[in-house]
């Protein structure tokens, strides 16, 4: 392996610009984190219009900054309001805040913020020896290759996790379908335009994510009742006592390695891997039932899990091209924006972006360590903000940032009618994740289809018979069917008919999805 | 997934730690929601993406399928729609029962007049500049959306404002419509 591109990834990152980003990431990802309402994937999508402004690394190291730094920051209000700031400190709930009650929110806290410090160095590790092993494979990939590919993601991101399971389809469907508003590239033909000039390019990223998620985000917040008073416990004590430290290091090091693995899967993410590394300790403990009233290993697991996953999920956009969740998506999009086409070739053609990201990380988790443990005061105190204060900035912010992307007027009554949309969608259960990466993913797997058809001349079969396509196929197949045949053993097994069957929606969606925001 | 991807692997009785922890998550969220809205708004929820499907599927026939060998400009999104439309079938006919819609309260008009002070504000920003607008909407969400009070809504609108100024117009040099 030649450590030269490595080294100077380093060198990239420690130029004042890009650590003066890396720092104002992972600080606003901090801050949105502790704040409710807006998650990282609603943020990110709000700061889009400002990346066109500056050069592609030091955008991609603060918009991953912000991503990674809300998992800390989510800790803090999961703790010590019993109120997640973000969806994948939700089951931080139980026993964070069962130690809060009893006195011990600092040790809560240190142990999330040291926990989240090795799960995600561990996973940049991971990330850094991994990364360009896959990309090396992947340059083999072809368009039948890359098609299955592309469907596979999107398959996953709607049916991995909670929530209403038809309805995440039918949005990634749609999302498909927006995708091809435009001038088919290959014959030139105008689709679903309408005569409408402004469409005849087909409908720009920015807007749609930003409403989607940003505005829809903000809309939907308004309606909540906000006059709750926050009275966040008293933190004494950050640091973990010897004890804390020796009872939660096998849930840190399981933590790290659950995180890792399912990070990189399409769907997977920081929620799912955050549920899963709580569930493997309850199951693994002598005494599971001291779980829910404060054991360490309940905050120390998810915690250490949703950061390594956070940090893994980088692993299929920077080797494949393929983001692994809504907010990768977000990523993707931002990367296009500077000229940048995320896939195998990256780690070659832009090395300075692919490690300089990937090394900026160490930093950041640095600096996360160094606000989360010594300054978690300051990040207390900002609980106090109310939400009906924040809510119109940020609308501001999005109104007047995507007007400056194009000087456009239309571009805001775009995000106008997204937001609303995605109000809409939130408010009879369709998660608007797997839209938007569908959205992203479109083009790439329609382009992709029709080059694999014209190379086996027209005949469809060519999918199957190409080994690592076939194998995608394979699993796409796996994955839609493999609700049904669990459904039908339970079924067999007579399980009473009211028994949360995975393939119909359960009862309210648990927010599992980077862009389900808990709040 | 490592928990749950080997289905009938437990004994009979004992429930999935996972599937059980996200009930009780979804329990502990349903709280703090509305409640939901019933099969009337799932069935609406499936023709409103069924019609899409169908809009979708007939523009696309009229675009033109091609053959496989040469596939045309309508040939994909046609794949498409037939897939939005099946799946509503599948929405209106299986879906009715999901509890994952919420009702619109009375604090859903809080929201529709938000969004009505977002378009005012995408109105009037060619005409009068951002200045105005902008205040407006910070003063109509601050005091009438968010109930603060008028002391808290005077000082953060005005210093929001201002603040957008010398970030947008003297610090970044960006061409917003303005009045000053």
């Amino acid at each position: 392996m030649d450590f030269t591109p490595i080294i100077d990834g380093f060198g990239i990152v420690l130029q004042p610009t890009n650590l003066l980003y890396c720092l104002v990431g992972v600080v606003i990802g901090m801050l949105i984190g502790v704040l409710p309402g807006l998650g990282p994937a609603a943020t990110i999508a709000i700061l889009l219009p400002i990346t066109y402004g500056i050069e592609p690394v030091s955008a991609i190291i603060m918009l991953a900054g912000i991503f990674y730094g809300a998992q800390y920051g989510g800790t803090i209000t999961s703790v010590l309001l019993r109120l997640p700031g973000e969806a994948s400190s939700v089951v931080t709930v139980f026993d964070g805040f069962a130690m809060a009650k009893q006195g011990r929110a600092g040790a809560a806290l240190g142990i999330a913020a040291i926990g989240s410090f090795i799960g995600g160095t561990v996973s940049i590790i991971g990330l850094s020896v991994l990364a360009p092993v896959v990309a090396g494979y992947a340059l083999d990939f072809g368009p039948p290759e890359y098609a299955a590919l592309g469907l596979l993601g999107v398959l996953l991101v709607s049916t991995v996790g909670n929530g209403g399971k038809l309805k995440a389809i039918i949005a990634a469907a749609i999302g498909l379908l927006i995708a091809t508003v435009g001038r088919d590239s290959f014959t030139g033909a105008e689709r679903f335009t309408f005569g409408n000039l402004n469409l005849a390019d087909g409908i720009d990223f920015v807007p749609i994510a930003m409403g989607l998620f940003g505005l829809g985000e903000i809309l939907y917040n308004l309606e909540e009742n906000h006059k709750k008073v926050h009275a966040p416990a008293k933190v004494t004590k950050v640091w973990p006592s010897r004890q804390d430290l020796s009872d939660s290091k096998g849930a840190i090091a399981r933590g790290s390695g659950i995180g890792f693995g399912l990070g990189v899967l399409p769907g997977g993410g920081a929620v799912l891997s955050s549920l899963v590394a709580y569930a493997v300790e309850k199951r693994r403990a002598k005494q599971p039932e001291r779980f829910g009233r404060g054991a360490i290993e309940g905050v120390a697991a998810p915690e250490t899990a949703n950061n390594a996953a956070a940090t893994s999920s980088f692993i299929p956009l920077l080797t494949l091209g393929i983001p692994a969740n809504a907010t990768m998506a977000l990523m993707f999009g931002a990367l296009l924006i500077q000229g940048v086409q995320p896939g195998p070739q990256l780690v070659d053609t832009h090395p300075d972006i692919f490690w300089g990201v990937i090394n900026s990380m160490y930093i950041g988790n640095i600096l996360l360590l160094i606000m989360s443990i010594p300054m978690v005061g300051v990040f207390v105190r900002i609980l106090k903000v109310r939400p009906a204060i924040l809510a119109p900035i940020t609308a501001l912010i999005t109104m007047l940032g995507v007007y400056t992307v194009n000087n456009s007027v239309f571009d805001i009554y775009l995000v106008i009618v997204f937001g609303v949309i995605g109000y809409l969608m939130k408010k009879f259960g369709f998660d608007p994740g797997p839209m938007v990466l569908a959205f992203v993913l479109g083009t790439l797997i329609e382009s992709s289809a029709r080059q694999s058809l014209l190379i086996f001349g027209g005949d469809p079969t060519g999918f199957l018979t190409r080994p690592i396509s076939g194998t995608i196929l394979a699993a796409i197949v796996a994955v839609a069917i493999f609700p049904l045949v669990r459904r039908a053993i339970r079924a067999k097994r007579g399980e009473p008919a009211g028994a949360p069957a995975p393939t119909e929606a359960s009862p309210a969606p648990v927010p599992d999805r980077e862009t389900t925001e808990a709040k | 997934m490592s928990t749950t991807s080997e289905p009938g692997r437990q004994q009979t009785g004992e429930v999935d730690i996972l599937e059980e922890l996200k009930a009780e998550l979804a329990q502990d969220l349903d709280e703090e929601r509305p409640p939901h809205a019933g099969p009337l708004a799932q069935v609406a929820a499936g023709l409103v993406t069924l019609a899409l499907g169908l809009a979708g599927t007939v523009l696309s026939l009229g675009y033109g399928l091609g053959s496989l060998t040469e596939p045309g400009p309508g040939l994909w999104p046609f794949a498409v729609a037939v897939a939005v439309t099946a799946l509503s079938l599948a929405q209106i006919a299986f879906g009715r029962s999901a509890q994952d819609t919420e009702q619109f309260t009375r604090s859903s008009v809080l929201t529709g007049l938000g969004v009505l002070s977002l378009v005012g504000l995408a109105a009037l920003l060619p005409v009068i500049g951002f200045e105005v607008p902008s205040l407006v909407l910070m003063v109509v969400w601050l005091r009438f959306l968010g109930g603060e009070s008028w002391r808290m809504t005077a000082v953060v609108s005005v210093v929001t404002v201002a603040a957008f100024y010398a970030l947008f117009v003297l610090a970044l040099s960006i061409p917003l419509p303005r009045l000053i």
